[in-house]
């Protein structure tokens, strides 16, 4: 049984389709790595698989609210200490105890830091970490290793692990080796054709 | 959701959260207006209520880009999109947050200010009625009209456009009112009127809001 899947999925950005063809489910203790070339759409992949766009066309299946989303932006506000912002997402999905994630993610002695002194790293860490209090089966990750250094990406790469392992599954955007049994899915063969005619809907519009 | 609008209070008081922007401008054009046109006080009293309801309306624009525009540029806005909390009630949390850190401030202020211009002791009351009942219509025009604008940079001048129209008629009756109390005169219409815009602007329009940040999320 996949926990997250895609028929015929076809993907727009700005109204223009970037992959089109995508087919594809991820399981239960799965890590689906995407690769692909800066700009090939793996962003707008992922933006549809978090539910943040509806798809072109095609469809994407899995249970409502199972997917928890990370992107370039960690979404922190800089004057809230590491523990506010963590605690305040863990909040909103439903008081998960930020404990656990504060100590994989090595935050401890940060905790009462404003999240505005953070460096990069650290406030990728922190990023990370609120995946880990969402409590959400589906990780989607969109470069989630930028700015982390080698001690940190061993660090992420056992949570997702972890993560798995407890019968969770995760689908990451990245250009490097993680270290960890995964399927690898190689988007630039969707690229989408430009020289088809579609609708003439103008959706850029919207 | 009541973390998030713990979240956002808790913002606008730390450094730099903007909180006191609409307040202290709001001080500073009221005690300006009796330099401006002279200390005759039959005239400030006859323009007391306009002038402190305008006052009030521009005090709340001057914060309202700031609402989804932070999270925005951060990200939060993706995460709260994907969040369990349904995205209507996100806008009208924030929109909440946005009156009790701007609204609010300038109905406790208002009596005080009023006294500045010389406003009818009769008034006092209906200023503070009014303003109670129209200022959250400001805050949830308000976050509609930043929802729509949230993607721009800069949107703050598109914003006001935008909004200033649908602030009018909370102007009119909220002014209105003041005028007529001021005079001893009956209220109960406009202050119906008002108090209908404002139920309606918070039933309606966090799904108009939420709509078009969907939209922007694209």
């Amino acid at each position: 049984m996949s926990l997250i899947s895609v028929k015929d999925l076809t993907v727009s950005r700005g109204g223009m389709p970037v992959l089109e063809g995508l087919s594809f489910a991820v399981s239960a203790g799965e890590v689906l790595v995407l690769r692909g070339p800066n700009g090939s759409g793996k962003t707008t992949l992922l933006r549809t698989l978090a539910g943040l766009q509806p798809p072109y066309a095609g469809e994407v299946t899995a249970e409502p609210e199972s997917v928890a989303y990370a992107a370039h932006a960690d979404g922190l506000k800089a004057t809230l200490s590491v523990a506010e912002n963590l605690g305040f997402w863990a909040g909103v999905y439903g008081g998960h105890d930020i404990e656990p994630a504060i100590q994989h993610f090595n935050l401890d002695a940060l905790r009462d830091r404003p999240a505005g002194n953070l460096s990069a790293g650290q406030k990728r860490r922190l990023g990370l970490a609120r995946l880990m209090v969402t409590g959400r089966p589906i990780w989607v990750l969109d470069e989630p290793t930028v700015s982390l250094d080698a001690a940190s990406v061993m660090l992420f790469a056992s949570a997702v692990k972890a993560h798995v392992a407890a019968g969770g599954a995760a689908v990451i955007a990245t250009h490097i080796d993680l270290g960890f049994e995964e399927t690898v899915f190689d988007v630039t063969p969707f690229k989408a054709r430009m020289d088809v005619v579609r609708d003439d809907f103008d959706e850029a519009f919207l | 959701m009541i973390r998030l609008l713990w979240r956002d209070i808790t913002l606008a008081f730390r450094s730099g959260g903007g909180f006191g922007l609409g307040l202290g401008f709001f001080l500073i054009l009221v005690t300006l207006v009796p330099f401006g046109v002279g200390p005759d006080g039959e005239m400030l009293s006859a323009i007391a209520p306009g002038i402190l309801w305008v006052g009030a309306l521009l005090a709340c624009l001057l914060s309202l880009d700031r609402i989804f525009a932070l999270d925005f540029e951060d990200g939060s806005l993706d995460l709260l999109a994907t969040a369990p909390i349904p995205l209507e009630g996100v806008v009208a949390m924030k929109a909440l947050a946005h009156w009790i850190t701007t609204g609010l401030p300038l109905v406790i202020a208002a009596p005080a200010l009023g006294f500045l211009l010389h406003l009818d002791s009769a008034a006092y009351r209906w200023l503070i009625v009014t303003l109670l009942i129209g200022t959250p219509a400001l805050s949830f025009i308000g976050s509609f009209g930043a929802a729509l604008t949230v993607g721009l940079k800069r949107g703050g001048l598109l914003m006001s456009l935008l909004v200033l129209p649908l602030y009018i008629p909370t102007l009119i009756f909220g002014a209105e009112v003041v005028r007529r109390g001021a005079g001893g005169f009956l209220v109960a219409t406009p202050l119906a009127m008002q108090a209908g815009i404002t139920l309606g602007a918070i039933a309606l329009l966090p799904f108009a809001a939420a709509a078009a940040i969907r939209v922007a999320l694209r």
